[in-house]
């Protein structure tokens, strides 16, 4: 392949973005060209995606459609290219950000236009993280987009938000900056930060530590992991629908695939030592947030809360090292971007109508609003992993891998689903259920076509991997077949040398 | 008389100095063409450098020195001055200052500068520092009616005498210990390694410290950029760091190379103190002046602690540091110069309260330069601190490493404040909107620089990497 694709898909946007910067519209007038470029854009971005999925050999394990290019002065290449796991989050990026702009449609009130390009812009910084093979391009992508998810949470969003795109700033970059000094020092130590290089080269063991702690401490703020956790909900509250969206689906992931590409990639032996760490961490994820996600009282403070104990889910599979584990993980992400973007736009639906996001403010919705109420459902049962939604094939890889580890942590894990019941139940029985008492509730009207259509499309999709997640297996399968061989390998080696 | 034509460039520039005061005296408000000439002169002088050869050459019995890093150096003092005249024009006739000594000043600064950055010899360092000191200290006081601007001169100017007097005396204790003043003899008699000598070059530090105002000799920046016109506060806080800069790498490269392991950890302390007073400082200042004065003791933390890692690796990228910095700064005064209401300038940073909302443009332009300052990748910014690290953690300082990064995130903070100002607050008044074509040519260069950078980050290397000075 010739045809630079990587690049096309992850600059498209960027130049989408500057198209619709130059659209002009009158005043007090819906800026109808700034909406139909980033539509377009977004959607041939997302059919590029597609036809770049069709055109991957699932059995290769190496990279594919590696791009290289001189960049910084000879010492640093710009470098992309992707496997069977990056190409499934690129996926997942092209496929969320069409959703979200249609649904800023409605519900962004103010300056829509820099709205539209700030996701566009962030959507090219996001798919550049999953392509990058170059450390200094990935931290380059990796911090770039704090830029605009900033901004969307500080223009548009909730009453507090300087405070929480303050706190989401200041929190992501002082776990990155640490991150910075590692890849520097990997620099020196290797003399490239091409990934394919340093995994050939290895790190000797006794960097391996400190440079998997550096790169720890901003997976771990990104993800994120508990007790760096506390931006996540102070940002999802306040963010806009979309931003959330964005936020929950895919920002969270990035910390997840670098987990995968460069923490167990490059640093085996760090990886395997730190296991008991990172259990006892997710664990506590898994527990401590669902429970706090029961006594929530702000429809989005649960979901993120509950997104927290997901994510506890996925660092617990991919530190199992087999392969149910990080298959589960990996599906675990995927899903978890469907499901908290489609309960996100839920909760959104509600707040267009009501302006309000607690709990105890609805109650009997489904008296008004039969069709939400029945999508929601659907939303809430895929969250607590209900078998035949996407989220139970995840989240049963994960437990499957951890029992294959750990007996008592599986346990333990387990018990998050039970909690991810009571509290995703609760919810939906609070807010939908009861009597429709209040009046200003009666003049809500149900879902619009737009809104239906986004919801409707996540629910297919949540359902049919929910039952036949194969095309999802197939496309990571080789990739992590190959990224475990080399972690055990390694493993082995340290074994036989001591 | 062969040494003549090397000297093409100053030469130019003192016969037009002389040229311009007496066609000031002649005509009568003879401000504008004045500025003008000034102008051109600073773009014929850039062509002029640009387009001489580059082979290294010392003159004057050595004491002057004419090589890449010297034209380098007086290529960005010249394209930055330039950039400042060009913008600056429009206050100062606003501000009723325009006599037409200013420009004048500026050139005869101009001209200590390129003394300074070819000097290879103490004594000719010498004069060439105190020229452009004593232009500057008129500067700052040049708005003479204005109590501030009087104070502000006053200040600077006996601190900085203080100042100058330590080098001085720090190179007359060099010449007692080495019995020479230039350079090259200096670094091969320090490896006797006498104490004398380390005074001496603790001396000389204090007094360059000062001069780039580095923490612990910065008190006098915040009050006299914030006590100068607008017009000069641009001028103090881009041109005379990149000189200052630029002989520091000198002194550190050439003459004290030799005695690297004394001052190694000087600078490395002197740089992380900058940077955590550039840091820790600039949070609560109001005044946005104030604010640049803090956040530029900051960058010029980093500068040195790319001079402190004492590589090639570490003078190259504190060279490009300073060069962005430059950039940056010249957007951001750019951004100033536009903050006018009421035929007033304003200078409280509170005044930019919602500017999104009625001047789109021009706040996206300073969004990305803050974002840059505060060194946020794709941004130039980014890159000047990342080459700044990668010499730094090179020479296995992690310490430095460190703590310069968490102090990037402090400083990210302010450089944040005011993005929440201008995009999360509720709008005030429009600026005065007024064509000063100058000023917005500057601002979108600047900041069309910044943004575009990433693409090409090497744009430097082939002109940084032919720099030699060991």
């Amino acid at each position: 392949m010739n045809f630079p694709i990587l690049s096309s898909i992850t600059f498209l946007p960027l130049i989408g973005a500057f198209f619709v910067f130059l659209t002009r519209s009158e005043k007090n007038q819906i800026n109808k060209g700034a909406i139909y470029v980033s539509l377009f854009t977004s959607f041939v971005n997302f059919f590029l995606t597609l036809f770049l999925w069709y055109s991957f050999d699932n059995q290769v394990s190496d990279f594919q459609f590696v791009e290289e290019a001189i960049w910084i002065s000879g010492f640093i290449n710009f470098k992309f290219g992707i496997d069977g796991i990056s190409i499934l989050f690129i996926l997942l990026t092209a496929f969320i950000i069409p959703i979200s702009v249609i649904s800023c449609i409605n519900s962004v009130k103010t300056r829509l236009k820099e709205f539209l390009i700030a996701i566009l812009v962030l959507e090219t910084f996001m798919i550049g993280v999953f392509c990058s093979l170059d450390l200094v391009t990935f931290y380059l992508f990796f911090e770039a987009g704090l830029i605009p998810m900033f901004l969307i949470i500080g223009i548009w969003g909730g009453s507090r938000r300087v405070y929480s795109a303050f706190k989401f700033f200041l929190f992501t970059l002082l776990g990155s900056v640490l991150m910075l000094v590692a890849i520097i020092s990997i620099y020196w130590i290797t003399g490239t930060t091409d990934v394919t290089e340093i995994y050939k080269i290895k790190i000797p063991s006794e960097f391996q530590y400190l440079l998997w702690l550096a790169f720890f401490s901003s997976f771990a703020v990104k993800l994120p992991m508990w007790p760096v956790h506390t931006w996540l909900p102070d940002a999802h509250v306040e963010a806009p629908t979309a931003g959330s969206v964005i936020l929950a689906a895919i920002l969270l992931k990035m910390a997840g695939y670098g987990f995968l590409r460069f923490s167990i990639g490059m640093f085996p032996l760090a990886s395997e030592y730190f296991v008991p760490f990172i259990f006892v961490l997710s664990v506590i994820a898994i527990i401590y947030t669902s429970l706090v996600a029961l006594m929530q009282d702000d429809m989005k403070k649960l979901i993120a809360y509950s997104s927290v104990a997901h994510m506890g889910f996925v660092t617990l599979g991919i530190f199992t090292f087999n392969k149910q584990g990080i298959e589960g993980s990996i599906i675990q992400m995927f899903s978890h971007g469907l499901i908290s973007a489609a309960l996100f736009l839920c909760v959104g639906v509600l707040y267009d109508r009501t302006h309000s996001r607690a709990i105890n403010y609805f109650g009997g919705v489904v008296h008004i609003l039969p069709k939400y109420s029945f999508i929601f459902m659907i939303f809430v049962l895929a969250a607590l992993g209900l078998p035949g939604t996407s989220g139970f094939v995840g989240e049963f890889l994960v437990l499957v891998g951890a029992f294959k580890v750990n007996f008592l942590v599986a346990i333990l894990a387990s018990l998050g689903v039970i909690l991810a019941a009571a509290y995703m139940l609760w919810l939906y029985k609070r807010v939908i259920f009861g009597k429709l008492e209040k009046n200003e509730l009666k003049e809500m009207k149900d879902l619009n076509k737009s809104e239906f259509a986004i919801l409707f499309c996540l629910g297919v999709l949540v359902i049919f991997f929910g039952f036949y997640p194969e095309p999802l297996l197939d496309t990571i399968n080789v990739s992590v077949d190959n990224l475990i061989a080399k972690y055990n390998l390694e493993i082995a080696k340290s074994i036989a040398l001591k | 008389m062969i040494a003549i034509q090397y000297l093409i460039p100053e030469l130019i520039l003192s016969i037009s100095i002389f040229s311009l005061i007496i066609i000031g005296v002649f005509i009568k408000n003879s401000f504008n063409i004045i500025y003008r000439l000034s102008t051109s002169l600073v773009f014929l002088l850039i062509l002029i450098i640009i387009s001489s050869d580059n082979e290294t050459v010392k003159i004057f019995k050595n004491s002057f020195i004419l090589d890449e890093f010297a034209s380098f150096s007086k290529i960005l003092i010249l394209s930055s001055s330039f950039f400042v005249l060009v913008m600056s024009k429009q206050y100062i006739q606003d501000i009723k200052n325009n006599k037409f000594e200013y420009p004048i000043i500026i050139l005869l600064s101009i001209l200590g500068m390129f003394f300074m950055v070819s000097a290879n010899d103490l004594i000719l360092f010498y004069l060439g520092l105190e020229l452009q000191s004593l232009s500057l200290y008129i500067l700052a006081s040049i708005d003479r009616d204005n109590l501030r601007s009087s104070e502000a001169g006053i200040k600077y100017f006996v601190l900085s005498a203080l100042s100058s007097g330590l080098l001085l005396y720090g190179c007359s204790l060099l010449y007692g210990f080495t019995g020479s003043t230039n350079f090259e003899i200096i670094s091969n008699s320090t490896g006797d390694l006498e104490i004398g000598i380390i005074f001496a070059m603790i001396f000389i530090l204090v007094g360059l410290a000062f001069k780039v105002a580095a923490v612990p000799f910065h008190m006098w920046t915040p009050d006299v950029y914030e006590g100068s016109p607008t017009s000069v506060t641009s001028f103090l806080s881009i041109v005379p760091k990149i000189a200052g800069i630029v002989v520091f790498i000198r002194f550190m490269y050439s003459p004290f190379h030799g005695i690297i392991d004394q001052w190694q950890y000087i600078l490395v302390f002197i740089s992380i103190a900058s940077m955590i007073l550039g840091a820790v400082a600039a949070i609560g200042q109001n005044n946005i002046k104030r604010l640049i004065a803090y956040s530029s003791i900051g960058h010029i933390g980093y500068a040195i602690a790319g001079i402190a890692s004492g590589t090639e690796n570490g003078f190259k990228s504190a060279l490009t540091y300073i060069l962005i910095y430059a950039v940056m700064n010249i957007g951001i005064f750019a951004f100033i110069f536009l903050m006018k209401r009421k035929g007033k300038y304003v200078e409280e940073i509170s005044e930019l309260s919602g500017v999104s909302k009625n001047h789109p443009l021009i706040s996206l332009s300073l969004l990305i330069i803050l974002f840059s300052l505060a060194g946020i990748p794709p941004l130039a910014g980014f890159f000047a601190k990342f080459y700044i690290f990668m010499a730094v953690i090179e020479s296995g300082m992690y310490t430095l490493a460190i703590i310069g990064l968490v102090t990037t995130v402090v400083s990210a903070f302010y450089y944040i404040r005011i993005i929440k100002i201008m995009y999360f607050d509720d709008p005030k008044k429009p600026f005065e909107s007024f064509k000063n074509y100058g000023t917005h040519t500057s601002l979108a260069l600047s900041c069309i620089f910044l943004a575009s950078f990433f693409l090409y980050p090497s744009i430097f290397d082939a002109i940084i990497s032919n720099i030699n000075i060991f």
